[in-house]
């Protein structure tokens, strides 16, 4: 029984400081991603070359499927199993080439964390500055962060100024498929065309 | 009569396209029993590529000639421009019954239009005065808790709905202190002319902007006109709200559903 107790003990103690060594700080890490696409946008990149490495960050740091599921709201209930594979393989391929290509129109974008929000045990809001430029004024840029599980936090959505970016595809997405008689496959024509 | 009406629609044209908004609901899910419905979506639709044909051939060239001038003169005249916003915003403040923000706007107004010499050096915000916020009679008319009724696509003003449309014509009748002065008031120092600069300028001021992040969204979207929708009913319904933070956004019962999933 004390050999158990003793281990059980050990056990926990080493759970809890993995645990405590390996959680990120939601503000952290926004602004190590901000600060990894800043250099992926560095001028002595291609074009290519800065598409791809904002995919790598898009497909490590946000929650790509899971805002594939909320933009498709509603109808993700009423659509089969191949249907929602197939959707999931061709939200991952708009998405990535939709982010990456808005982006790298941008070079090096100076984005600076102000402050973080914990808003319940899901959820934290990362507020930050997208610093203005002679062009444009300053942007302010909120970041939804799926902190659930604090070793792997996820992004979900960029809110601009007010304006939420998934909500925006969600309604997007809506008009496609309302238009279309609520036939999903309009959807997925449209998006296999945006993705050649 | 002819001239008013001219006014009238230049105003509330441009400043429908400068306000992106005025509206209090932006879920257009049909389960929604507060959404704002696009009743005329055909028309709108064909309003739009008129709208988006009519940009391309000239609002977008001006605003990117625009650009190119010295960034000095270009906030310099934003400046200007949202210093005789605030004209239209004061009424606003007292109408929905935020007297201190009504203070706080005629003390920014006295001191930029005399310090800040028309207008053009923010003075008030160096010395600490909050961020100037811009209202309009349809964000009134929304918190005396009038609908936002259906969406509309007005010929080169660009999105609105039913309240905003019809808080525009406001200006034209009396609420836009800057017109009664300039084309009813009669003086020798303003004219109906130096009106309708100071609209046009604020339309292309806005377009400038707005370039860059328009077209990437152009680029981008599977379908332009509803990204523009959406972004223009969440704009006005934060505008109403008076609310920097996106909570109804975080609490989104989809994203709740989905977690749960």
């Amino acid at each position: 029984m004390k050999k158990f107790l003793t281990f059980t003990t050990f056990l926990i103690i080493i759970i809890f400081n993995i645990s405590k060594v390996y959680s990120i700080e939601a503000d952290i890490f926004v602004q190590s991603t901000v600060n990894r696409a800043s250099e992926a946008l560095n001028n002595k990149f291609s074009k290519e070359e800065k598409i791809n490495k904002l995919k790598d960050i898009a497909r490590e740091t946000v929650d790509i499927k899971g805002i594939g599921f909320y933009t498709l709201g509603a109808y993700r209930k009423n659509i089969n199993d191949y249907q929602i594979k197939k959707y999931n393989t061709l939200f991952e391929q708009y998405f990535l080439k939709s982010f990456a290509s808005r982006l790298a129109e941008y070079s090096n974008p100076e984005i600076e964390v102000t402050s973080k929000k914990k808003l319940d045990q899901n959820y934290t809001m990362v507020s930050s500055i997208l610093v203005a430029t002679e062009q444009r004024p300053k942007v302010k840029i909120d970041w939804r962060v799926y902190t659930k599980n604090l070793e792997n936090p996820l992004i979900r959505d960029l809110i601009i100024e007010g304006l939420s970016l998934v909500r925006t595809q969600k309604e997007e997405f809506s008009s496609i498929i309302q238009s279309n008689n609520g036939d999903i496959n309009a959807l997925f024509f449209i998006l296999e065309d945006f993705i050649k | 009569m002819k001239k008013f009406l001219t006014i009238a629609l230049v105003s509330i044209i441009l400043s429908s396209s400068v306000h992106a908004g005025t509206d209090g609901e932006n879920n257009l899910s049909k389960k929604n029993p507060g959404q704002v419905k696009d009743c005329f979506e055909t028309v709108n639709r064909v309003t739009f590529k008129f709208n988006e044909t009519l940009d391309g051939a000239v609002f977008e060239p001006i605003a990117k000639t625009y650009r190119l001038l010295p960034s000095e003169i270009r906030v310099g005249t934003s400046n200007a421009l949202d210093n005789i916003s605030s004209l239209i915003t004061i009424p606003n403040n007292v109408l929905q019954g935020d007297i201190k923000e009504a203070g706080i706007n005629i003390g920014r107004f006295a001191i930029n239009t005399t310090v800040g010499i028309f207008g053009i050096f923010d003075v008030a915000k160096k010395i600490g005065f909050s961020e100037y916020k811009k209202e309009d009679y349809g964000q009134t008319l929304a918190v005396w808790g009038v609908g936002a009724g259906c969406y509309l696509v007005l010929p080169i003003l660009g999105p609105s709905t039913v309240r905003d449309t019809a808080g525009s014509f406001a200006n034209a009748l009396g609420g836009d202190p800057y017109y009664n002065i300039s084309t009813n008031g009669n003086n020798e120092y303003l004219t109906t002319s130096q009106y309708m600069t100071a609209k046009i300028l604020t339309g292309i001021n806005f377009r400038a902007q707005n370039i860059d992040s328009l077209d990437n969204l152009e680029k981008n979207s599977i379908d332009f006109y509803a990204s523009v929708r959406s972004l223009y009913l969440q704009d006005r319904k934060q505008k109403i709200s008076n609310s920097n933070s996106a909570l109804e956004i975080i609490y989104d019962a989809d994203w709740e559903e989905i977690d749960f999933e």
